[in-house]
């Protein structure tokens, strides 16, 4: 372990020193990866925030070449990306990495969301690092919204329509704001050049910012654990975490394997089933915009649905924009809601337990009845969950105070 | 076994599934990389509008030349008069490569003394071998100037004779290029494609 | 005023809502049942059948504007010769696209509505959709072209493959309900069709020459299908080997952490 240590740590002469002497490159190796120490219990919870930024690879790497190609023009829009699917040599490929990896990055980004609530990772002193996190999800979002409008079909006009109407809820600005963000009186050629302006140049920019800022403030802080430790509490004699293990080679080893497996799944779903049912691709999103016409089923893609359920469940137009913002928003505040004094699950009380799994099922429900017509019993379980998912969070200060947590060990087990 | 060959028998496995793994890792992304680079090349559609364009040749007179696009490519197509072909071997000791011998610039078949299918027509790309601009037709003959007539590049100055044949002492390096063409009919030149595949 | 606004409020939502009846499943005009397609995309001779029929019978009024027939020749097993001779009616060179005879100023002007583009309907709608719907033409003497459909009531499309499948006549059954409230109201429920004319082919010939159709129109809704099923096992059968080589290094460098 000493000598792979040694190996890449140690000054090199000649071409390294001339860079080192004018750039810290062995430096910010040595911190971010070779002398970065992360504990060693990391489990399967823990690969997704590199996943997440393999996804973003993906993503930017095929939305490069697809902007090559893609024309963001009302009339030219929709039979620009079958020219890509069709007449650009491998540009099928090319469009499929890009529409299956935006449904993986939600994927991925929730289970990484998930792991955060499960060990506590929010909690003290991650604060930022989680709301750092919490914007570049919204920025993310923003960006799928912004990135559906562009195939022109009918479920990216109408769905675009429909969310974009939402803001139309404020009082006062409602309107002046809808026709601020569509640029027209309705939705046209001018809302798709200014959405694809967002999705290719704004929104971009500012998620690789936000991502960089993500990785800077964890790497000051250091990595949580499905512990909840503090692993730099316990140094051995050499200054390195008794508990931790460089990032390099041993988590960049182990999150090698878990990229394969990632992509594994990934080539499934682009190879085998790239519509993945109807909630990767929209069937009706096969038919381009008709504005006379909306199609007879809309649904937002699957990745919208929970807080979409929100909003339907609410039979008030005002209100139900309120608590979709809400259910959105909400997560930010979670390291002041959660006063526990441990951070794991592990350490939890069955009050938190309970609590984070009825939260789950909530939230897997809502998605559910968000694809499901609005009526009758799917609006009152839309209620009963959105009720429950707001409880999760607004009665936190409360449960996890009288929770009865266990005692936490100095060292990972 | 001593401590010492074990430790070692385990540096040599790990180095060489190092290696192994970068390798296998290499050698995926450089095939993922493939159709990223190959989506860059002419698409099926830039393939259909770059589709072999006829060109009708029976109203044309002798001196007369027209401009046509292939593959959004400005062509030339001269019908050279009696007097113009008359001119064509003088001054060839003016000329950069009077016997066509660079062999990307032109169809084997146009390789000739008068660089055509047949010496009347002169097909001929309009774009200047040095930079690419387009070249513009001079056809009055000037003796004082020792000018035959030809083609004239007004970017840099570049000249070329009646065969689209390059003079010495100018920036464009080589003679204009002769795209692929072949005659249908006597009044009828396909440009884009030779004999053989429809 | 608060009651103005509600009913504003209310109206708003009521209809923003009615819009959002929500479920990514296919568009099922009529909410007729549909019968399954039953179709071989690896089956060359049935998709060169169904290309040859959609070239006679759909491709007078349907355009297939993304879908060329160079392409098509590669995928079917086609050469040259057999595109042009075969396929290709309304095109010259085996480059261009579909396109169908009519133009779309007239057919709207015919029919009411343009005939639609088929290159994705088979992807928009599912294959089941389009194969019931051929089936579905009955004898409407009200409408305008004589027949109606029952898995797209009102279309504005004419029973094309009436010389194939002959005519047939829909039976419907009545129900009467009662609600609540007391009002009767009537719901006509199909129930099957009965042979008027016969044409020249017998019912199960014209389901084969349906599903060969609907077979091509599946195909050029996304022609790449086979290829890339065919790439995507190469790449899991890639990834497969990889793993296995990552998973030896990462047990190898953590073999001394305990």
């Amino acid at each position: 372990m000493a000598k792979i240590e040694a190996e890449v740590g140690q000054p090199k002469g000649g071409f390294m020193k001339w860079i080192d002497d004018r750039f810290p490159f062995t430096e910010t190796m040595k911190y971010h990866a070779t002398e970065y120490y992360a504990s060693k219990n990391f489990n399967f919870w823990y690969v997704f925030g590199v996943l997440a930024m393999v996804v973003l690879v993906i993503q930017l790497l095929t939305g490069i070449f697809l902007t090559m190609n893609y024309k963001p023009a009302a009339e030219e829009a929709f039979a620009s990306v079958e020219y890509i699917m069709r007449d650009v040599e491998w540009g099928w490929l090319i469009r499929y990495m890009h529409s299956t990896g935006a449904s993986f990055f939600f994927i991925v980004v929730y289970l990484h969301m998930f792991r955060a609530m499960l060990y506590g990772s929010y909690k003290k002193p991650r604060e930022l690092i989680w709301i750092i996190g919490m914007l570049i999800f919204f920025v993310l979002m923003a960006e799928a919204f912004a990135g559906y409008l562009l195939p022109w079909g009918q479920m990216s006009y109408w769905g675009a329509q429909v969310i974009i109407s939402l803001f139309g809820a404020i009082p006062g600005i409602g309107e002046a704001l809808v026709e601020i963000i569509r640029g027209d009186y309705s939705i046209s050629d001018i809302t798709l050049n200014r959405f694809f302006a967002l999705h290719v140049i704004a929104l971009p920019l500012a998620l690789i910012g936000l991502v960089f800022v993500h990785i800077v403030a964890l790497h000051e802080v250091g990595s949580n654990n499905p512990d909840g430790i503090e692993i730099k509490e316990h140094k051995g004699p050499d200054g390195v975490p008794l508990d931790g293990v460089a990032f390099h080679p041993y988590h960049t080893s182990k999150d090698l394997v878990a990229i394969i497996v990632f992509l594994m799944v990934f080539s499934f779903v682009l190879f085998f089933a790239p519509e993945m049912g109807g909630y990767f691709l929209e069937y009706a999103n096969f038919e381009p915009a008709n504005i006379k016409a909306t199609p007879e089923h809309i649904a937002p893609v699957w990745y919208f649905t929970p807080f979409y359920a929100i909003l339907r469940a609410v039979p008030d137009k005002l209100w139900g924009f309120i608590l979709f913002g809400l259910s959105v928003v909400l997560p930010v505040f979670l390291p002041w809601l959660d006063r526990a004094r441990v951070k794991s699950i592990r350490y939890r009380g069955w009050i938190y337990k309970s609590a984070l799994t009825l939260f789950v099922i909530s939230f897997i429900s809502l998605g559910w009845l968000g694809v499901q017509p609005a009526e009758g019993i799917y609006v009152l379980a839309a209620r009963i969950f959105a009720v429950i998912y707001f409880a999760f969070f607004l009665l936190m200060p409360y449960y996890t105070t009288i929770d009865k947590t266990k005692p936490v060990p100095d060292r990972v087990v | 076994m001593s401590e010492d060959d074990a430790d070692r028998i385990d540096r040599n496995r790990r180095h060489f599934l190092t290696v192994a793994t970068a390798v296998t890792g290499a050698a995926g992304a450089g095939v993922a990389l493939y159709p990223f680079l190959a989506s860059l090349q002419p698409s099926a559609r830039a393939q259909a509008l770059g589709a072999p364009v006829e060109v009708p040749i029976g109203s044309m007179q002798p001196g007369e030349m027209v401009r046509v696009l292939w593959r959004g490519k400005l062509v030339f197509v001269l019908r050279r008069s009696e007097a113009m072909l008359e001119r064509l071997p003088e001054g060839l000791d003016e000329l950069r490569d009077p016997n066509s011998e660079v062999a990307d610039q032109q169809p084997d078949y146009a390789a000739n003394a008068t660089r055509s299918v047949k010496p009347e027509y002169l097909v001929v790309e309009g774009s200047c071998t040095h930079l690419g601009c387009a070249p513009l037709e001079d056809f009055e003959v000037r003796p004082s100037e020792n000018w035959h007539g030809g083609f004239f590049c007004p970017c840099h100055g570049s000249k070329f004779d009646l065969a689209g044949r390059v003079f010495k002492g100018v920036p464009a390096p080589t003679n204009l290029r002769i795209p692929p063409y072949r005659f249908v009919r006597d009044d009828l030149i396909l440009i884009g494609q030779d004999t053989g595949a429809a | 005023m608060n009651n103005y606004l509600k009913r504003i409020a209310h109206y708003t939502v009521a209809t923003t809502l009615a819009g959002l009846l929500a479920a990514p499943v296919f568009a099922a005009g009529g909410g007729a049942e549909l019968e399954k397609a039953d179709i071989d995309p690896g089956q060359i001779p049935s998709l060169q059948r169904g290309a040859s029929n959609f070239m006679n019978y759909c491709s007078g009024c349907h355009s297939a504007q993304y879908v060329r027939f160079n392409t098509i020749g590669k995928h079917l097993e086609l050469s040259e010769e057999q595109l042009v001779d075969n396929l290709m009616f309304n095109a010259e060179k085996t480059f261009e696209t579909i396109r169908s005879a009519m133009p779309a100023a007239d057919a709207e002007r015919w029919y009411g509505t343009a005939p639609p583009d088929l290159s994705l309907m088979a992807r928009a709608r599912g294959a089941d959709y389009i194969y019931t719907f051929l089936k579905s033409f009955y004898v409407q003497e009200e409408s305008p072209t004589g027949v109606d459909n029952i898995v797209m009531p009102a279309t504005s499309m004419p029973h094309v493959l009436w010389e194939l499948q002959g005519y047939q006549r829909a039976v419907f059954s009545e129900h009467e309900e009662t609600d609540s409230e007391g009002n009767v109201s009537t719901t006509v429920h199909f129930e099957h069709f009965e042979q008027v004319s016969p044409g020249t082919l017998d019912a199960e010939d014209y389901d084969i020459f349906v599903r060969d159709t609907v077979n091509f129109l599946a195909y050029i809704a996304e022609p790449i299908r086979g290829e890339r099923r065919k790439i995507g096992t190469w790449v899991i059968m890639y990834l497969i080997v990889f793993f296995i080589i990552a998973l030896m290094l990462k047990k190898q460098i953590w073999k001394d952490v305990h």
